[in-house]
């Protein structure tokens, strides 16, 4: 049932469709762009570009080689900002999405703590920092056209197979035949195992390292860390607060008894005082 | 027991006021505009002053509350009882002005009661949040007990007090659950925030430091609190408080060698990096100084020498939570951040208001002990307040 879609760097020509047909989809604004010598503008996602396509030189031997990569929200199988979250505003749906509730379900938990953006390993939930009451924004996996049977904008949009939509085991699959079969990329699908695992899928024939992918990362997901250490709250409470409690009625009764009203005195007191 | 409310308008006292007019002109500016419009704040440095500094060390800095409730009412070291009060006032301002920093820095403020009833009980935040918010409450009710010593009002003194031992249990377990998980915040930094601060025991360290932050807190405090009301610092409680601070300072860095080298990364602390010195800086002159200097008696029974020491305590800890929040994450999540005039203007004004509070509760409430019996306690040498001192 969870969704999947597999991205072929060794394809993508760098067109940047993806980024129209996702603005055109979820009606985002369009920035005013400048002439620059930055070929990789605008470089990172935003609350206004939830995904990007960031182009990278490669120098391999005597060759140099342009990669394109599509970046966006990953929709981790076990999603950081979900549990970062302490209203509960994202969930992963069983569709594989992840999305914001408040945008999304119409359920407008959100205080804009920010928390997710500190918790998300790949930098993506982002703020819409011009508004009086901004929401936080991010790919949404096109959840509504999902939910529809359909695939999303960006998949629609690819001119050459880049993208490919699909259930995540057989996606997963497909990705293993075609690193397996040709000896050009780089045996690993990226996402497969990063933090728990990914809706979204990645092969390259250049080290991933080298097109901005993080490796070597944790293959434990964010949730389980947090969890590791949050399980132990309730007993620490309870056992703290008995340890606390036993302290405090054997050491009182070795104690002697204070009258704390007549110990302490206001210091506008103690000046009227001394001015008598 | 004086009739009237007085506050004595100084030039400084001016000064605060001054400042804290500014800050909440920018503050309301902040909730007209948004965040955008008056900090710096960007996607790559989501959380900057306001949760760095105001929020994530003021409340350790207010640690000197639970601390010293910890040492006074659970173990009953009564010779502390002349400091009590001033630690939990400090404290209940230290939250309140967190609390406060807080509601300026989330972005849909106007959802600030939702969390109360949306439970995202697997977030850290989720047991920060309620933490607090329970922990300024009980604040709120200690301070009740002697709030009404002033406004007599019988009744709700008499339940106050009946209810006063759970609420001092409780005003230590809270804090202890979210001192630590103020540092369990962190631990979704894994692969981002340096080696050197990332810990699966980072609450460990954060909890621990908010406690013996505690009485050189403390210390800080009675001298200032000494010097402007004239009154003689209370030496003899400061110095044998330093013994709880040197022994937690010296767990504090045996764990953290041990922890750095469970973890292999014990190297990192000295390649040379920007990142290895600030914290060879922390732990060095902020960690081992005042260990020394605590250990040696003719500095420690000297004001200058418990003060000087507890001083670097007490930076250390604010430096330890910003190499967490700056340092440590400055390589991994590029971008910049420098803190725009209005959030300064903000920050200074949330700290000249808990100066004037603190200052006003003082003078008008019966917060300091009373000083004819520290002489005396004093001069007998033993115990500072026996039952007969404090009658005499």
């Amino acid at each position: 049932m969870s969704k999947s879609v597999l991205v072929d760097i060794t394809r993508c020509i760098g067109c940047r469709s993806c980024m129209v047909a996702c603005k055109t989809w979820n009606d985002l604004p369009a920035g005013k762009s400048e002439f620059t010598n930055n070929w990789d503008a605008p470089g990172k996602v935003d609350a206004d570009n939830w995904t990007v396509v960031n182009s990278f030189l490669i120098e391999q031997g005597d060759q140099v080689k342009w990669r394109f990569v599509k970046r966006q929200c990953m929709h981790c199988n076990e999603p950081a900002c979900e549990s970062a979250c302490f209203t509960h505003s994202f969930v992963k749906t069983k569709e594989g999405a992840v999305i914001y509730k408040p945008t999304e379900l119409n359920q407008d938990y959100c205080v804009g703590c920010r928390y997710c953006m500190i918790a998300c390993p790949f930098g993506v939930p982002s703020f819409q920092w011009d508004k009086a009451l901004p929401f936080v924004q991010k790919c949404r996996f096109c959840y509504d056209r999902v939910k529809e049977g359909m695939q999303p904008a960006c998949v629609t949009a690819c001119p050459t197979g880049t993208l490919t939509y699909g259930e995540k085991d057989k996606l997963l699959a497909e990705a293993r035949q075609r690193i397996n079969s040709n000896p050009n990329y780089i045996k690993q699908v990226y996402g497969e195992k990063e933090y728990g695992g990914t809706s979204w899928l990645y092969i390259s024939d250049v080290p991933f390292e080298q097109i901005g992918f993080k490796t070597n990362v944790s293959t434990k997901s964010i949730p389980s860390y947090t969890w590791d250490v949050l399980k132990w709250t309730p007993y620490i409470f309870v056992g703290w607060g008995a340890i606390l409690t036993a302290l405090h009625f054997y050491t009182k009764r070795r104690a002697e008894v204070h009258h704390e009203e007549e110990m302490y005195e206001a210091v506008n007191t103690i000046e009227d005082n001394k001015d008598e | 027991m004086q009739k009237t409310w007085s506050f004595k308008l100084t030039p400084f006292r001016k000064l605060l006021i001054a400042l804290a007019g500014i800050a909440v002109v920018v503050a309301l500016a902040r909730f007209i505009f948004g965040l955008g419009a008056v900090t710096n704040l960007n996607d790559e440095w989501p959380w900057g002053l306001w949760i760095g500094f105001d929020l994530l060390c003021g409340i350790a800095l207010a640690g000197g509350g639970f601390s010293t409730a910890f040492i006074v009412h659970v173990l009953h070291k009564e010779k502390y009882l002349p400091i009590a009060r001033a630690a939990l006032l400090t404290s209940l301002i230290g939250y309140i002005i967190a609390l406060v920093s807080l509601l300026l820095d989330i972005g849909r403020w106007t959802n600030c009661w939702r969390p109360f009833f949306y439970w995202g009980y697997h977030s850290v935040l989720f047991e920060v949040f309620w933490c607090i918010s329970l922990y300024t409450t009980v604040q709120v009710l200690e301070f009740g007990d002697i709030f009404f010593e002033r406004i007599k009002i019988a009744p709700l003194k008499n339940i106050l007090s009946k209810a006063m031992t759970p609420l001092l249990i409780l005003g230590i377990v809270l804090p202890s659950l979210h001192q630590s998980s103020l540092g369990s915040l962190y631990i979704v930094t894994v692969d981002r925030l340096n080696p050197l601060w990332w810990s699966m025991i980072i609450p460990f360290f954060f909890v621990w430091s908010a406690f013996f932050l505690g009485p050189a807190m403390v210390t800080i405090e009675g001298t200032l609190a000494a010097r402007a009301y004239n009154r003689k610092p209370e030496l003899p409680v400061f110095e044998s408080l330093t013994k709880v601070t040197m022994w937690m300072l010296i767990v504090y860095l045996i764990v953290k060698i041990i922890d750095l080298n469970y973890r292999g990364v014990y190297s990192m602390a000295f390649n040379g990096s920007f990142e290895s010195n600030m914290f060879l800086v922390e732990m060095i002159l902020f960690v081992l100084v005042p260990i020394i200097m605590y250990a040696i008696p003719s500095i420690r029974k000297q004001l200058w020498g418990v003060v000087t020491a507890s001083a670097l305590v007490v930076i250390g800890v604010i430096f330890n939570r910003m190499n967490v929040v700056f340092t440590g994450m400055a390589k991994s999540v590029g971008g910049s951040y420098f803190p725009s005039i209005w959030e300064w203007l903000i920050t200074i004004g949330m700290w000249s208001i808990l100066v004037l509070a603190y200052l006003f509760v003082v003078e008008n409430f019966p917060i300091l002990a009373k000083e004819h019996e520290q002489e005396t306690a004093v001069s007998s040498g033993e115990s500072i307040s026996t039952g007969t001192s404090v009658k005499a």
